[in-house]
């Protein structure tokens, strides 16, 4: 790491007061990505942040890098005229469960498709909070909220599981509760070459306080999460007493008592699809743990590494194009 | 036979959407065009595919205007139809001259197909075509006939009848079949037999027109006396592509289009995305709001960008538009008009989007509306859009239209060292600067132009938005005082273009009793029947918008010269509502909105009440 890359969280930190409610769950992700790119070798003119409309999206004016704050959803389709055209720059795109599964949902799954280098930070708090409370997207069906006065019928997203089923290259769930698996998961985001999703279950005090509390508090996360790590037994609970394996073509938990139950136990590997699959569907209402973590990861293609690609292979093929000879090409006819 | 010297002519090839007429239609005008004619032509094709064959839905046509002088639009009346089938004779027997000559595929006219298109009785044989010259060839067996020793399917023969027509129409108006056949051996390499059956169906449909000297005259146009210089065909929508390629050259920086196919401005997106050895990079975006927020992302990073699309695509990009006011950075966004509202008339053209285009955003949200008004003029109007949204950092729409983005004719090429060589843009050196001089706000005193500052520039980091920003430092600034102060600087900023455009040419007298006001795609038969008039001593003169917002300064002293100021637009008004309230006059307007063009006879008409 070069001199002038060392940075400390300050340098990461603009002058812009930050507005989000006392006790939002925002503020520790903001801090946990400054803390991140302190970590990464980088330069900080070179790190962008692109958002849509929402209170998650006002985060690139509390970053001290080059920040756009856009138009409601739209920020995936932003990002990749960015990438596209400088496939140089970090991107983190900041949104939300209402920007980008909702209004901006066709945009994020295509940029999914395409697999944009650049990493997409989904704060899920399962509600509108700047429009001041009403159900979203990944609100419980059921939800009384000022526009569902008698309860939300819609059926609800699972985030993940819209993302791997878009084609999604790397999908990971960390927590706003948990600064530590944050950095490390940025981290770990941002050395990824592809669309990285993660979506992160932040905590909205104000419209639907504690939504997330069971499997995020720090007396009992431990019992209602499983935090995944390539290689690593599928163990959970305070004492690692309780795993995951495969029975009856889906997973089911065993309390381990001896050596003989860790080896039932399942490995992760984060490049095996249909168990990623099993893994983003684990919810607490049926009483399983929640996965945490790289859920799935895999190589593929870069759109805008494939776009750049083209035209030079074409340009190499064809020769640097020559727009007299362009205006020239076909029939012409001289009038004297 | 008798031969006779015409000044114009204009021929209209008809026929199934698989006929193959335009490609017939585009072949006789290169034709003429290499010949020395000066030439306007245009398409006019069904939105379906391929309707069922045989259906008045199902015609397809492409109109060419060939003449020894100037022709400045794809004419009104035509002079000979082409007709392939009795859906073709249906659909365009309204539009061709009395006495005019129509040549028809009898072999087409069965039973079935008189009937199919509500003829209650055979038109060629009922008298009601007495008035016309009918040419009846049996087109379709005489190509199968002239292919008898060509080994390829006989349904592949039947596909060459269209250039069988073709050899007929050259034989009447004394073209060469030499650029044509070159053109059948250049397209076909490949295929060999091919190249016989066509080049044959070619000849035999000269041969045979030969033989019909006693029915009817063949014609001659002299060469039109055009400048000098080396000329291609060219269509506005291909123009347009050029254009922005060559803008690009001359700022020194990569072309981005993000687009979304919509007719009729999808071929824009075509011609970039073969352009990738020129270093243009086309996004085929999810959709048309994708398809400009990306080039918003390009253009923050320092790319020209550009998006392309036609109205229903424009209200989607709408919101976008505002952001990059917002931003304020360079954008231009093309609207090849269509007939609306909604879905409307894909493939026909209308000037309806006008309205959109200057005041069509929440909030006040100027910037900077061109519209191209002839084909040939979209390369030039393509490269002011690119250059006025540099320079000022600001969106700017171009307007173009079905009716110039399909139509063809020739253009002269220009000479690039001289007309179109460098472009300014605000991108700041910051090897050369201090940049702690500069902030996201810093702008150029003279034109108000924010300066571009682009991720990577080291020391600019700076965070910028769609809510309204502190007018020195661009940080979010809720002020209503500041907000008001901004408004009015993104309005100057726009005012101070028209420092920097040309002054508006009059063509015709300074003064006078009527004038001719118009705009966009309607610039050919306008001018036609000005000219026209002007020929017949009237006191007519003709102004034709290119600059909408901001206008020519010199617009008020020409307007206030006239008795009458006359608007003609095909929409109900909307240039006129503008011109009306800006220099408070009370202009008359004349509209149509039938998803056709003016015709000049139409015009003259209407001109002449005013004199």
């Amino acid at each position: 790491m070069s001199e002038n890359c060392m940075y400390t969280k300050k340098d990461f930190t603009s002058s812009q007061e930050v507005k989000w409610c006392p006790g939002c769950g925002d503020y520790a992700v903001l801090s946990s990505l400054q803390l991140a790119l302190t970590k990464l070798n980088i330069k900080k003119e070179e790190v962008v942040c692109v958002s849509g409309i929402g209170c998650s999206s006002r985060f690139p004016y509390y970053m001290n890098t080059y920040g756009y704050h856009t138009i409601h959803g739209r920020a995936p389709a932003i990002a990749t005229g960015i990438k596209v055209a400088n496939p140089e720059l970090q991107v983190w795109m900041i949104t939300g469960d209402g920007d980008g599964l909702s209004i901006g949902g066709n945009h994020l799954i295509h940029i999914l498709r395409r697999n944009v280098d650049l990493n997409i930070m989904l704060f899920n708090n399962q509600i509108y909070g700047l429009t001041k409370g009403q159900y979203s997207p990944t609100s419980t069906r059921g939800k009384v909220t000022k526009s569902s006065p008698y309860g939300s019928i819609d059926r609800s997203f699972n985030p993940c599981k819209l993302a791997i089923g878009a084609g999604g290259t790397f999908i990971a769930r960390t927590l706003d509760t948990d600064p530590k698996h944050m950095i490390d998961l940025f981290s770990k985001s941002a050395g990824y070459k592809g669309s990285s999703f993660i979506e992160i279950f932040q905590n909205c005090v104000i419209f639907n306080n504690k939504t997330h509390d069971s499997y995020t508090n720090k007396l009992t996360r431990e019992d209602h999460t499983i935090q995944l790590e390539d290689g690593m037994p599928m163990l959970f609970g305070k004492n690692k007493e309780k795993g995951l394996v495969f029975n009856n073509f889906k997973l089911e938990i065993i309390n381990i008592n001896n050596e003989d139950d860790i080896k039932k136990v399942l490995i992760h590997d984060s490049s095996n699809e249909v168990l990623a699959n099993m893994l983003i569907d684990l919810t607490i209402a049926d009483d399983m743990p929640i996965a945490m973590g790289i859920i799935y990861k895999r190589d593929d293609i870069v759109y805008e590494e494939e776009l750049i690609n083209q035209i030079k292979h074409i340009t190499e093929d064809k020769g640097i194009g020559n727009m007299n000879e362009l205006l020239h090409s076909g029939e012409t006819w001289t009038v004297s | 036979m008798r031969n006779q010297e015409l000044e114009s002519v204009v021929i209209r090839f008809s026929g199934d959407s698989g006929d193959g007429m335009q490609l017939t239609g585009s072949q006789f005008s290169n034709t003429s065009a290499v010949m020395g004619n000066d030439v306007s032509t245009f398409p006019d094709y069904p939105a379906e595919i391929r309707a069922p064959s045989g259906t008045i839905a199902g015609v397809s046509g492409f109109q060419v205007h060939i003449g020894a002088s100037e022709i400045l639009s794809p004419g009104d009346e035509v002079d000979m139809l082409i007709a392939m089938n009795p859906a073709a004779l249906r659909a365009n027997l309204h539009s061709l001259k009395r006495g005019g000559v129509i040549v028809v595929n009898v072999d087409a006219f069965t039973d079935r197909n008189i009937e199919k298109v509500g003829f209650e009785k055979n038109p060629l044989q009922d008298g009601s075509l007495d008035e016309y010259k009918l040419i009846q060839a049996q087109i379709s067996s005489q190509t199968i006939e002239s292919l008898k020793e060509i080994e390829i399917d006989s349904k592949s023969k039947e596909r060459c009848k269209n250039f069988y027509a073709l050899g007929m129409c050259y034989f009447f108006y004394g073209r060469s079949l030499e650029q044509t056949v070159k053109w059948v051996n250049s397209h076909f390499s490949k295929k060999p037999e091919l190249v016989k059956a066509n080049t044959l169906a070619l000849r035999a449909g000269f041969n045979f027109a030969e033989t019909l000297e006693t029915v009817i005259s063949t014609y001659t146009i002299p060469s039109a006396h055009l400048s000098p210089g080396t000329y291609r065909q060219i269509n506005g929508n291909q123009g347009a592509a050029w254009g922005f390629a060559q803008a690009a050259q001359s700022a020194n920086l990569t072309l981005f289009l993000g687009s979304y196919p919509i007719t009729p401005a999808t071929d824009i997106l075509h011609e970039l995305s073969k352009l990738k050895n020129f270093n243009v990079k086309t996004v085929q975006a999810e959709d048309e709001i994708a398809g400009i927020c990306s080039s918003i992302g390009a253009s923050i990073a320092g790319h020209l960008a550009i998006t392309t699309s036609s109205g229903p695509g424009i209200a989607l990009k709408t919101e976008a538009i505002g952001l990059a006011i917002s931003y304020e950075i360079p954008l231009v966004i093309v609207n090849v008009q269509r007939g609306g509202p909604s879905t409307g008339l894909p493939t026909k053209t209308e000037q309806s989007d006008l309205y959109q285009a200057v005041f069509g955003r929440n909030g006040e949200s100027p910037l900077i509306v061109l519209a191209a008004s002839r084909p040939n003029d979209c390369f030039h109007m393509a490269y002011e859009a690119s250059r006025l949204a540099l320079k000022y950092m600001t969106p700017v729409i171009l307007l173009t239209d079905g009716y110039i983005a399909n139509g063809a004719e020739p253009w002269r090429i220009p000479n690039l060292n001289e007309q179109y060589d460098y472009i300014e843009t605000r991108k700041l050196n910051i090897e050369n600067i201090d940049t702690s001089k500069f902030n996201a706000f810093s702008r150029d005193e003279t034109t108000l132009a924010k300066y571009w500052i682009t991720p990577g520039m080291k020391g600019l980091e700076h965070r910028i938005g769609g809510l309204e920003k502190d007018i020195t430092t661009g940080n979010i600034s809720y002020d209503p005082v500041n907000h008001e102060k901004m408004c009015h600087l993104r309005q100057q900023k726009i005012n101070n273009v028209a420092n920097d455009i040309p002054d508006q040419v009059i063509l015709g007298k300074e003064t006078g009793k009527l004038l001719v006001l118009s705009w966009g795609g309607t610039y050919g038969a306008i001018q036609t029947a000005v000219r026209k008039m002007q020929r017949q001593e009237k006191s007519v003169s003709h102004i034709h918008l290119k600059y909408i917002n901001p206008m020519p300064k010199n617009l008020a002293t020409i307007i206030s010269n006239f008795e009458n100021v006359i608007i003609p637009e095909l929409n109900l008004g909307q240039l006129k509502t503008i011109i009306d309230a800006k220099f408070h006059i009370n202009s008359i307007g004349y509209h149509k909105v039938q998803g056709l063009p003016f015709k000049v006879s139409e015009l003259e008409e209407e001109f002449s009440k005013y004199l």
